[in-house]
């Protein structure tokens, strides 16, 4: 199989030249083909949305709509379905999204502040057991969260964390989600050493170096931890249900799925309205994040 | 590179060069930190627990092997391992072929591509949310969506979350339906495939289907095998869509009872600790045989190009 294609490879260079012009002259098949390409693609795109915005009709209809309409035409809009559902649950809905904003903020600042300082240890120095601390921090981001969930519960109730945002929020400051320190391992790698060799040069010790020279390079990086962490930490619910018990800590993901409780299926056009709401900080990461989203799960493989 | 090829390629030669041990220890400080307290502390602890009887309020109790022979016999733990991996080697292939698929359409730029792909891997951003889940407990429901578009085309639809014969397909559907993040991994792999090569194939009068078999396959293996690590692992630990959609429960008859909501269930609904921490200890044994199984089957069908 390989040799079959580096044989060919020598001798079809120079055909490379040729193909652009192939283009202004595509023939009518082609075109068809191309059409049809289309169309397939903007089916699918259609069918994948089309849950999501039937959701969004959803959350403006009332319940009788909701089992008869199929469509995504809002006839009669019942808007109050969004005062209802922020009012539904013992605090407003804001309380909910405010717990979830100050966990990601947390996180989002944790990672940064733990894993650029990690990661340009991993990428930048030489020390003792390098390879072996290396592999570790690879393997930990394979580590299903169920082996360690029980012990850290025992630990953080010891600690009198249960109901507090600290079990959350603490294990980003102490670097746990390795996989950031890999993909800013990666980052780092990327900038040239010259500029580190330039500015050692200069008398500059490693904190100086990270601080003046690679964490401005590497904001990209950055930008990419910080948008991850909140998407990530806004939909996390397995450890948040664990460690949330009480109603007024609770955040959006364990507020939501006690509203689904609550109501059992009486009111779906308000718990559509609050699906709606809690999605859109997400629907906002996306918008203006997917460009170091896609670069982010493109180099290093996301989740 | 990805982390997968790190590993494979992380053998042997120990650095010999240790002139910023000290400096570098700082910058580790926090990562040291969280990786002794957060990460093999409680490893530890709770390999210690798997062999206790422990209820959070007396102390734990040794318990020798007892949770593990309980294992045998615990018809609730067999279902929701026959349902776990139903789940994982059902929508991972599933998973994996769509976003294969559609990352060749896109390649060989398109016009558009950069909406198609966003579009596609939105779901991937929003599947993971509890209102998600939510939304899929409607739309399968009784009275939910689907039902209502099979009555357009006089189909009676029926409960598809409310039927066990049903309700896991449900679940598989919403994982397949996020295959816009191993689409996003498959584009960028895509895009290291060099041009001259199907240009050489195309002289050589290979068709699409033929360049797609003799080219773009064989050199997107480590990419399609980075993917299905990476997907089986993740798949293996799926926790949130099974307990919003059961409501908690695992139901209807345990059929979406995924092998971590029984561990949530013994562990924070019954507080067998004990047993909580022998589960979570199989869990990891399972999914580290089906890595280390991928791992070496992986030199039968993946071609490296260096």
């Amino acid at each position: 199989m390989t040799t079959e294609i580096s044989s060919t490879r020598t001798g079809a260079t120079p055909s490379a030249a040729p193909s652009p012009s192939k283009r202004d002259e595509t023939p009518w098949p082609s075109r068809v083909r191309s059409l049809l390409k289309h169309a397939a693609l903007i089916i699918t795109a259609f069918v994948m949305l089309y849950p999501v915005l039937w959701m969004i009709a959803g959350s403006l209809r009332s319940q009788d709509q909701i089992f008869q309409a199929p469509g995504l035409w809002v006839s009669d809009p019942q808007p109050q379905n969004y005062p209802d559902g922020w009012a539904a649950l013992a605090s407003p809905f804001g309380h909910y999204m405010l717990n979830s904003a100050i966990i990601a903020i947390g996180c989002i600042l944790g990672n940064l502040v733990s894993c650029s300082l990690a990661a340009y240890a991993f990428a930048r120095m030489e020390f003792r057991a390098k390879r072996t601390l290396f592999a570790i921090m690879l393997m930990t981001i394979m580590l299903p969260i169920h082996v360690v969930i029980v012990p850290q519960y025992i630990l953080f109730s010891q600690l009198d964390w249960l109901n507090t945002f600290l079990p959350l929020v603490v294990p980003k400051i102490l670097a746990t989600d390795a996989f950031f320190i890999f993909l800013m391992v990666q980052f780092i790698r990327g900038i040239p050493r010259e500029l580190d060799e330039a500015a050692r040069i200069d008398g500059c010790g490693h904190f100086r170096i990270f601080g003046r020279i690679i964490l401005p390079l590497m904001v990209p990086a950055l930008a990419t931890t910080a948008i991850f962490t909140f998407i990530w930490t806004w939909n996390d619910f397995f450890s948040q249900l664990i460690f949330l018990t009480d109603p007024d800590m609770y955040t959006v993901p364990v507020a939501l799925r006690s509203f689904v409780d609550a109501t059992s299926e009486s009111s779906w056009g308000s718990l559509f309205a609050m699906s709606v709401v809690s999605l859109v900080p997400i629907f906002l990461a996306f918008l203006f994040g997917q460009k170091f989203l896609i670069k982010g799960i493109a180099t290093t493989g996301g989740k | 590179m990805s982390a997968l090829g790190e590993l494979r390629t992380l053998k042997g030669q120990q650095s010999t060069d240790k002139r910023d041990t000290k400096v570098a220890y700082l910058f580790l400080l926090p990562w040291f930190a969280g990786l002794f307290l957060i990460t093999i502390g409680p490893m530890a602890a709770s390999l210690y627990l798997a062999f206790t009887d422990y209820n959070l309020i007396q102390p734990p109790e040794w318990a020798g092997l007892d949770n593990f022979q309980r294992m045998l016999t615990d018809d609730r733990l067999h279902n929701s391992l026959k349902v776990t991996f139903l789940y994982v080697f059902i929508s991972v292939p599933l998973q994996l072929a769509l976003a294969l698929a559609l990352a060749v359409l896109l390649d060989r730029g398109l016009r558009g591509l950069p909406l198609y792909r966003s579009i596609y891997y939105l779901p991937s951003l929003l599947g993971a949310s509890v209102a998600i889940a939510v939304l899929w407990r409607q739309i399968f429901g009784t009275q939910g969506l689907v039902n209502q578009i099979l009555a357009l085309v006089g189909i009676d639809g029926r409960g598809w979350i409310s039927d066990p014969s049903t309700a896991l397909g449900t679940i598989i559907i919403l994982n397949v339906w996020t295959f816009g993040a191993p689409m996003v991994i498959f584009l960028a792999g895509l895009r290291q495939i060099p041009r001259m090569y199907y240009e050489a194939a195309s002289t050589e009068g290979a068709g699409r289907w033929r360049q797609f078999r003799s080219v773009t396959l064989p050199l997107l293996t480590p990419i399609i095998f980075f993917n299905l690590v990476l997907q089986l692992i993740h798949a293996f630990q799926s926790f949130t869509q099974a307990f919003v959609v059961s409501g908690g429960t695992g139901g209807p008859s345990d059929s979406t009872m995924f092998y971590t909501l029984y561990l949530y269930q013994s562990g924070f609904q019954n507080f067998d600790m004990g047993y909580a921490s022998a589960l979570a200890w199989l869990l990891v044994i399972i999914i580290g045989v089906f890595t280390a199984i991928n791992f070496y089957a992986s030199k039968l069908w993946v071609f490296y190009d260096d």
